[in-house]
């Protein structure tokens, strides 16, 4: 919302300057968003006279002035053909910056054509303050030397724009805008109101209001014999200040009231309008053809205003072209009604009407200002275009919309900390135009039409806050909790932040990726479910929720590549979404590697599935979880290597990640390069430990006893797999077996096609004596059977 | 000089002389071995007369401990220079570089809000989370936005198709909701901070569809907003690592806080960097208030027993303020340089008695 500073005025008589406006503005809570102050951009121009003008010797277009300035007499080359003697001009000093040309001046003197030029006089398109250019500046003689060239030209008058908050439509007027400077502090509220009119005839037009609800009160009145004529200056000027452009009388009066007092109206040739005027819901099939030149489609929600050729008008949003005023207008009926505005606020955005009168009446307009509203339109447009108007008739009533409010004077203190006196708080209600009933402790508060937002004790306790100033509030820390201190993040926020610090320290970057992504890059990971797509997604490859992390993953790891990056290592702990439910939402762990081996004058290993599974062994265990406790079985996910992947299960029915390489199908329909390694755990289905009364650790079971290793390699079908072998072999003696690890595996021509050898080392821990070789012999002989029975393998000779 | 003088000055002269390990040996036995020179001499003293052996006995002695040690202390010598020759030969260029090593890093805003964590943890808040698909109750009808009011379309909402009867589904546009499921599934006293991510439908310069919020949720009896000022302005303290603040709350609009307010803190944003605590310039960082009593009612509390603030404040931006990143876009774009230069070691870990930051 934007309004001049001498607007203001008409309604807060103050003697603030600018910054007092604004202080108080800023401690209302209107937030000043610009200020345009044409006197700062115009503060180098002054008045001068020029005292003499004689022809340039060597140009016949340049004269030479002397010129009477604030710094003294000077001599300047002008070019303008309306420089004369006795002329009073705008004055511009040497190192001046020209706006209108998007120059400065040299600071020295500058020969033009041989003649030193001390400075240069104006335009006011030179200096942004007008169109004309027809020649430089020609001002009132009265005017001093020295004056500023804004004040002299009447643009002394800064524009502020703010924001209007939803809660207060009351702010898009003038009128109400002093209002809440004048409670703030800033001056006293003297709105200047037209008066009442007195209309000599009766309204001869007829309204019919069908549908109550959408428009309860229409009031209206005819201005016979106007003449349609440009506005006078100062409407123009304040129209233009607030970025509106004048039009005509007609249709300048009703923008200018809806500026001034919140107030829209609508103006209609009274002499295009056919027959009867209902205002009623619309009908399917019917159309608008808008003042705008588009035509809308009227639906039977919105409201509508006809006459007897149909709809008219999109009621408190638009009118139509059909009965529009024009030049040749001289009768004008004048509508100033009251719309629903929630139904205003549902056509608009039906329509895509964006307009000054739907702003309002969605926020909401002050019912009772149907009449006064039509009151200032007649009066100005009497006072410029002539015309005699008829009486003002109301169809409807004003509906009462707000109701009492009681207001507990304690929870002024009780919610803001600030102990005032009653007196001051009537005084600030007052200010506001609240009516006041006491009673003890509680006061019953009758709320003026224009404010909407006020329903209980608590909105009442905001505007005294609010109008004594924050600044006055306490500032007091929180005292600490009363119950106690509690574990600040939750164990799956911990264990999210163990996650992250252990990928990144084993040289993952830490990715913050968005939560949507291309619909058919979800369906590539399992996702894509109507439920999760968004119906007005911002940009189309962005319309469906993630179902895993790892397609963006992947993508970004390929735009990186592209920018030329090498052994791409990135990881995102965030969530992806399987249902539109709350519990569908889960916290994942995600990692991809782009592997590539690097240039290196020793050789070094490429990272290969195995170096990701490493990388996942070691995030469960910095999670307290034993990567052992978990069953390796085939991926479940068909956007990996069917060959080169798994899933980590926790039983058969809890899987808690997946490893391995991704399918190049996939990675190709992403456009990705592969090939690609990544991992995805998933946070909420890893089980979480009861928390433990003590802190005490278990004791550390250590022998003092060396422990003896045994190999064994085993024959065995390639297809077998290694976890059998060590489950096998670890199986033989739980007690005494303390690790298996498989240390060597062979396929190739010393052994049968399609077989492998396997070589596995056991680690013995003996506990309570050295082993004897007999005991070790036994042990052997149960690990070799206990491996040739689960796996089919036979030892290796 | 006596024939056993001469012997020893002659040998020892021929010791020093040596230069490898090999020929010293030679020289051992050849000399004190069993065939060796100074045993021969040795065994003649059984042909001595007991005067002679008397004095020749303790001689020949003194020359074989004089040859030995001689010869250990040449030992010691060309060992000591064999080993200097082996290692020289062992030296390697150490200029050359070591094995490449990934080197990872934590994103900015993951990292801030372990430090909002850290301070809002000492103020005695925990740490509330909820889900980002929110109905519409959650999201705006319980947070007092009445439908159809125009405070709503402020939002710029992602909205999904609507399944079966129910009102479309939203992506969460603040995380307010995560207030409401706190209120309505727990009693007060309340202290939490609810962060996560938020969505609104806007991509600009500034503005990202997805971004990151925290809020604060406080319900006690005698809250008032003194407390919210006072906890805010020790907020900032806390964050930003500097002493004193000057702040200045505004009253602004918000449909969930009754009365509401935005607070600016004074900065200087001379040179391209904000600089929090000093300077002429005020910088809006966040929005609150005191809960609305309807959304207290909404919840089940009753607002005339308990009352309390809220307020929430955009990570992303905060981050931005801090750490100086000048664009808000390279955030999501999991750029590698970018996570390298702003991003944060895996070891630095926010807290209020080590510090938030190096």
């Amino acid at each position: 919302m934007k309004f001049s500073l001498s607007w203001l005025k008409d309604h807060l008589s103050t003697t603030q300057p600018l910054e007092g406006i604004l202080k108080h503005m800023l401690k209302a809570g209107l937030e000043v968003e610009a200020i345009d102050n044409p006197s700062e951009q115009l503060a180098a121009f002054t008045v001068a006279k020029v005292t003499q003008a004689v022809p340039h010797p060597d140009a016949d277009k340049l004269r030479i002035c002397t010129v009477e300035t604030v710094d003294g007499t000077k001599q300047i080359v002008c070019g303008a053909p309306n420089a004369r003697a006795g002329m009073t001009a705008i004055y511009a000093p040497l190192g001046a910056y020209i706006p209108g040309l998007d120059f400065a001046l040299d600071r020295k003197p500058r020969k033009i054509r041989g003649v030193e030029s001390h400075g240069m006089l104006c335009s006011t398109k030179e200096i942004n303050a007008g169109e004309d250019h027809d020649g430089i500046a020609d001002l009132d003689d009265a005017l001093q030397i020295g004056q500023s060239a804004a004040d002299a030209l009447g643009l002394d008058d800064p524009v502020i724009d703010f924001e209007v908050t939803p809660n207060r439509p009351d702010w898009l007027g003038v009128v109400g805008i002093a209002r809440d400077l004048a409670a703030a502090g800033a001056g006293i509220f003297t709105p200047k109101q037209a008066a009442p009119t007195n209309g000599t005839y009766d309204c001869p037009v007829d309204v019919t209001l069908e549908h109550t609800e959408a428009c309860p009160v229409f009031a209206g009145a005819l201005i016979r014999d106007v003449r349609n004529v440009e506005s006078p200056d100062w409407l123009q000027a304040r129209l233009r200040a607030v970025g509106l452009t004048p039009k005509s009388l007609l249709v300048d009066v009703t923008n200018y009231i809806s500026i001034d007092q919140a107030r829209p109206l609508h103006a209609y040739d009274a002499d295009k309008v056919q027959g009867q005027i209902r205002v009623r819901l619309g009908r399917e099939g019917e159309v608008l053809d808008g003042l705008d030149g588009k035509q809308y489609k009227i639906t039977a929600d919105m409201c509508v205003i006809t006459d007897d050729s149909g709809v008219i008008g999109l009621g408190g949003i638009m009118g139509g072209q059909s009965t529009a005023v024009s030049d040749t207008t001289t009768n004008v009926f004048i509508e100033s009604a009251w719309f629903d505005p929630l139904r205003t606020a549902r056509t608009g955005r039906t329509s895509g009407i964006i307009s000054d009168a739907r702003y309002r009446f969605e926020r909401g307009v002050d019912p009772s200002s149907c009449e006064t509203g039509v009151q200032a339109a007649i009066t100005l447009i009497q006072d410029y275009a002539g015309g005699s108007a008829s009486k003002i008739k109301l169809f409807g009533g004003v509906p009462k919309l707000n109701q009492d409010v009681i207001f507990y004077l304690d929870d002024v203190q009780r919610l803001t900390g600030l102990s005032l006196t009653p007196e001051a708080i009537e005084r600030t209600l007052h200010s506001l135009g609240l009516g006041i009933e006491k009673a003890a402790g509680e006061w019953i508060l009758t709320i003026p039409d224009w404010r909407f937002d006020i329903t209980q004790s608590a909105d009442i306790v905001e505007e005294v806050a609010r109008l004594e100033g924050y600044d006055n509030l306490p500032t007091t820390s929180l005292p600490a909790p009363v119950d106690g201190r509690k574990m600040v993040v939750t164990p799956l926020q911990q264990r999210t932040r163990t996650a992250r610090r252990l990928l990144a320290a084993r040289g993952y970057l830490e990715a913050v990726t968005w939560s949507f992504l291309p619909k058919h890059q979800a369906g590539l990971f399992g996702g894509g479910d109507d439920a999760l797509t968004i119906a007005n997604p911002v940009a189309s490859e962005l319309n469906q929720m993630r179902p895993s992390i790892l397609p963006n993953l992947a993508s970004a790891s390929q735009k990186a590549a592209n920018h030329s990056a090498r052994d791409i290592r990135l990881f995102e702990a965030g969530p992806i979404y399987l249902s539109d439910q709350p519990n569908g939402q889960y916290t994942m762990v995600s990692a991809i590697v782009r592997p590539e081996t690097l240039r290196h004058w020793q050789a070094t290993q490429t990272y290969s599935v195995y170096d990701c599974k490493a990388d996942l062994f070691a995030l469960l265990s910095a999670l307290g979880q034993a990567p052992d406790r978990f069953q390796i079985a085939a991926a479940e996910q068909s956007h990996w290597h069917p060959g080169q992947s798994a899933a980590l299960k926790l039983g058969p029915k809890v899987t808690i990640a997946h490893f391995g390489a991704l399918h190049p199908g996939v990675l190709d329909k992403l456009d990705v390069n592969g090939p690609l390694y990544g991992f995805e755990l998933n946070l909420n289905s890893l089980p979480i430990g009861k928390a433990k009364l003590s802190k005490t650790k278990t004791k550390l079971d250590r022998s003092d006893l060396q422990p003896v290793r045994r190999d064994f390699a085993f024959i065995v079908d390639n297809k077998a797999s290694a976890q059998q072998f060590i489950t096998a072999a670890k199986s033989a003696d739980k007690q005494l077996i303390a690790g298996v690890t498989v240390f060597d595996l062979y396929k190739g021509d010393r052994i049968a096609p399609d077989m492998m050898s396997i070589a596995i080392e056991v680690t013995l821990q003996p506990k309570d004596k050295t082993l004897t070789d007999a005991d070790i012999e036994a042990v052997s002989q149960r690990i070799i059977a206990a491996v040739e029975k689960a796996t089919g393998a036979s030892l290796r000779r | 000089m006596s024939d056993i003088d001469r012997v020893e000055t002659d040998i020892i002269a021929t010791i020093s002389g040596i230069e490898s390990l090999d020929d010293l040996d030679a020289l051992r036995v050849a000399e004190l071995g069993k065939k060796g020179r100074v045993t021969g001499l040795m065994k003649q003293l059984g042909g001595m007369s007991p005067d002679k052996r008397k004095v020749m006995g303790p001689r020949l002695n003194q020359l074989k401990t004089n040859l030995t040690t001689a010869i250990e202390a040449r030992k010691a010598i060309l060992e000591t220079a064999a080993l200097e020759r082996q290692l020289k030969a062992e030296q390697i260029d150490l200029t050359l570089p070591a094995p490449p090593e990934p080197v990872g890093a934590l994103h900015p805003v993951m990292q801030v809000f372990e430090e909002l964590s850290a301070i809002f943890g000492d103020m005695g808040f925990t740490v509330a989370e909820g889900p980002d698909i929110e109905d519409d109750w959650h999201n705006f009808t319980a947070l007092n936005f009445p439908a159809g009011h125009p405070a709503r379309e402020t939002h710029d909402t992602f909205f999904f198709s609507p399944q079966g009867d129910n009102l479309a589904k939203v992506l969460r546009t603040h995380t307010s909701p995560v207030q409401i499921r706190t209120m309505t599934e727990s009693k007060p006293p309340i202290r939490i901070i609810a962060p996560g991510r938020v969505y609104r439908n806007d991509w600009d310069a500034t503005h990202t569809p997805m971004f990151h919020q925290i809020e604060g949720l406080v319900v006690e009896k005698g809250i008032h907003m003194g407390h919210l000022k006072g906890c805010l302005i020790d907020f900032v303290k806390a964050f930003f690592e500097v002493d004193t603040v000057e702040a200045r709350f505004r009253p602004h609009f918000f449909p969930f806080t009754e009365p509401s307010a935005e607070m600016d803190v004074k900065c200087d944003r001379s040179g391209g960097t904000v600089k929090i605590g000093q300077g002429e310039d005020w910088l809006e960082v966040l929005g609150s208030g005191m809960i609305h009593p309807n959304v207290l009612r909404n919840c089940g509390i009753d607002p005339d027993e308990y009352q309390g603030f809220a307020f929430g404040l955009g990570v992303d931006r905060l981050a931005m303020l801090k750490y100086g990143m000048p664009d808000l876009r390279p955030y999501f774009e999991a750029d590698q340089s970018w996570t390298r230069h702003y991003g944060f070691k895996p070891w630095l870990t926010p807290s209020i008695s080590g510090g938030l930051s190096e």
